[in-house]
């Protein structure tokens, strides 16, 4: 708005002409703004002039105003004919005790770094006492659902099978058959400096069966099953289709959660004998392509390579890893409230936490099975 | 006819189909500067797809919606905009963005359109909290914290937020408690009075309409039945008698009658 600003010694003129509406509040804020650091002891607002006046414009000239007065300086509002103004001094007199007990209180650093800490520490003890509770009532849960086979759910838990599983093949599939092709291929590079490419089999064989099938299915299962469970069940949440459930009387963690931990514990070992296979097939394919040894001596020269137990080493683990990745899942699932936020950040989380609880639990696998000689 | 004296806004001759349900066939509406208007209409009678066809949320299949006399069925993207930018909507359930706090709500479509620092910013959330009667904590909140009267309130708070003149409520009542609910009616009026606003609100709520709405729309037959509140309440169409006569609405209408209540 075009103004005009008379200092005459101490005093400041502020006179507003024109119109002060919400598109033009950038000027309004830059002229304010120059008359609080204008320095004057003694500032007035003269708004006689001024054209059409929005209830924003009238709100920031006297929320100056009041701030010059705070900091000791003499304001004057001249020419107020608008009624904003009345309905504005109405407004501040109504809610001003109601402003004065809102303030925020603000911390330094010193104090707000041990308050961090303190609450992270609380947040992370509250989610592993959630979450081994958590555990607890779902093995209660199924102790006393085994007990009545209607209770377990079978057409829920078929459902999970094809959602985690069926659905899963193809691409599980491919990622394995492209992993076990790379690392033999890489394998083959290395061993031919020794002649001895035909230990690419035994190398292909051993990762693919003891670790990388099953390992590479959980975590795709992870990524495609740990999320969806989460997501499920947190707009179930939030749609309050959990309080339903429990006010019928139906135990939420046992229409929703067991099906899907059972579900994913029957899917993921099947998934990762497929694995094994296609990964093994990979494995085949590049050795008679690149490194000459035909597919049945390939076969010939795998089952010298492994032991009765190698397959059985990678397959165990599967269950394992379906359990940590449904509960984890699920459980995130089951603490989203409030808001569409937590729901994608409890998602994440999710996928997040099970991959290392998975990768976790491989480590801890392979050092038993060493220990073991198995 | 003065300028003044044309519709705020004017809907001829609206067709809106889904498959093969026609909701509305022909429908006209005008509603005029500085009312109070009341949608009403059963359940899927088509209330809300007339709101969002005014809107510009949705195109309807046929007719003309005129908004201040510009027609949005036939805008540019960036005109419509502009349109948009002129009126303040809340939604059913609050629509209030989760991932932000309520003061936040209220800043965003102001620091949308207009370039302005944040410590203004907060200043104009803090005045939009204070006019829909929030406490002023309130601002810090997200929606989640707050309760179904809050959170209508804080809806209200944004729509205000570029001080619109023209206001469209969904359902604003709706999931209140009877007092919560007749504090919001009194807050509607008394923002309306001072902020010069036309309001048309859809509502279910008899005792809001009585309060109120200077004006009453209702659909029937997928076509509006315009009146004043009294008018609308000798109207001899079945639905409507029902409507506004029927077990439930007698209480209210009676009580109406008796406190010796006029509207407008």
């Amino acid at each position: 708005m075009a103004h005009t600003q008379t200092n005459d010694g101490a005093t400041l003129t502020l006179k507003f002409t024109g119109d002060c509406v919400v598109d033009r509040l950038p000027e309004l804020e830059a002229d304010l703004a120059a008359a609080s650091a204008s320095g004057a002891r003694s500032v007035i607002f003269d708004v006689s002039g001024i054209g059409r006046l929005d209830i924003s414009s009238a709100w920031l000239i006297l929320d100056r105003a009041r701030h010059l007065t705070a900091t000791g300086v003499a304001t004057r509002l001249v020419g107020a004919r608008s009624e904003h103004f009345e309905f504005l001094e109405e407004l501040t007199r109504t809610s001003a005790e109601a402003a004065a007990q809102g303030a925020a209180e603000r911390l330094a650093l010193w104090q707000r770094f041990p308050r961090d800490v303190g609450l992270w520490t609380l947040k992370r003890t509250d989610d592993l006492v959630g979450g081994t509770a958590f555990l607890g009532h779902l093995v209660a849960i199924f102790v006393s659902a085994g007990r009545d086979l209607k209770r377990l759910r079978a057409p829920s838990i078929v459902r999970h099978v094809y959602e985690t599983g069926v659905t899963a093949m193809p691409i599980v599939a491919l990622i394995a058959f492209l992993i076990s092709v790379i690392v033999a291929y890489l394998g083959a590079d290395q061993l031919r400096k020794f002649g001895a490419e035909i230990f690419v089999v035994d190398l292909v064989t051993i990762a693919v069966l003891r670790e990388m099938g099953v390992l590479l299915t959980a975590i795709i299962v992870a990524g495609r099953s740990g999320s969806a469970f989460a997501a499920e069940i947190g707009v179930m949440k939030l749609n309050e289709e959990v309080d339903a459930l429990d006010a019928i009387g139906m135990n939420p963690v046992e229409v929703l959660v067991l099906p899907r931990v059972i579900g994913l514990v029957i899917a993921l070992p099947l998934l990762t004998v497929l694995a094994d296979a296609t990964g093994l097939v990979g494995g085949g394919l590049l050795s008679s392509w690149l490194v000459n040894i035909p597919p049945t001596q390939y076969l010939q020269r795998m089952q010298e390579a492994i032991s009765s137990t190698t397959f059985w080493a990678g397959i165990v683990k599967a269950p394992v890893f379906a359990v940590l990745i449904a509960a984890v899942g699920t459980f995130r699932g089951m603490q989203v409230r409030g808001s569409s936020r937590e729901l994608g950040r409890l998602t994440t989380v999710a996928v997040v936490q099970s991959i290392f609880l998975v990768i976790l639990a491989d480590a801890l696998f392979a050092i038993l099975f060493v220990k073991i000689d198995f | 006819m003065s300028a003044a004296d044309l519709p705020i806004v004017s809907v001829r001759g609206l067709v809106n189909r889904f498959g093969t349900q026609t909701v509305h066939d022909g429908l006209d509406l005008d509603i005029r500067s500085g009312e109070i208007f009341g949608i009403v209409g059963g359940s899927g009678s088509g209330k809300s797809v007339l709101l969002r066809s005014i809107l510009g949320l949705q195109r309807p299949v046929a007719g003309s919606v005129a908004i201040e006399g510009r027609d949005i069925t036939r805008l540019s993207d960036e005109e419509l905009r502009a349109v948009k930018r002129s009126y303040g909507v809340t939604f059913q359930h609050g629509a209030l963005f989760s991932s932000l706090t309520v003061s936040q709500n209220v800043e965003l479509p102001i620091a949308e359109y207009v370039d302005l620092k944040q410590e203004t910013l907060t200043a104009l959330s803090e005045l939009r909290i204070r006019m829909v009667g929030l406490p002023a904590d309130a601002g810090s909140k997200y929606p989640a914290q707050l309760s179904g009267g809050m959170v209508k309130r804080a809806a209200l708070a944004r729509a205000l937020a570029l001080e619109p003149g023209l206001l469209f409520l969904d359902e604003p009542t709706s999931g209140l408690d009877p007092i919560s609910a007749a504090a919001f009616d009194e807050l509607i009026l008394y923002l309306q009075e001072h902020l010069h606003l036309t309001v048309v609100m859809i509502t279910h709520d008899l005792d809001t309409i009585m309060r109120t709405c200077n004006r009453v729309g209702v659909i029937v037959d997928a076509r509006m039945i315009v009146d004043s509140l009294d008018g609308i309440l000798q109207n001899e169409h079945p639905w409507i008698r029902e409507y506004f006569h029927g077990p439930r609405a007698r209480a209210v209408g009676d009580r109406s009658t008796a406190m010796g209540k006029t509207n407008g």
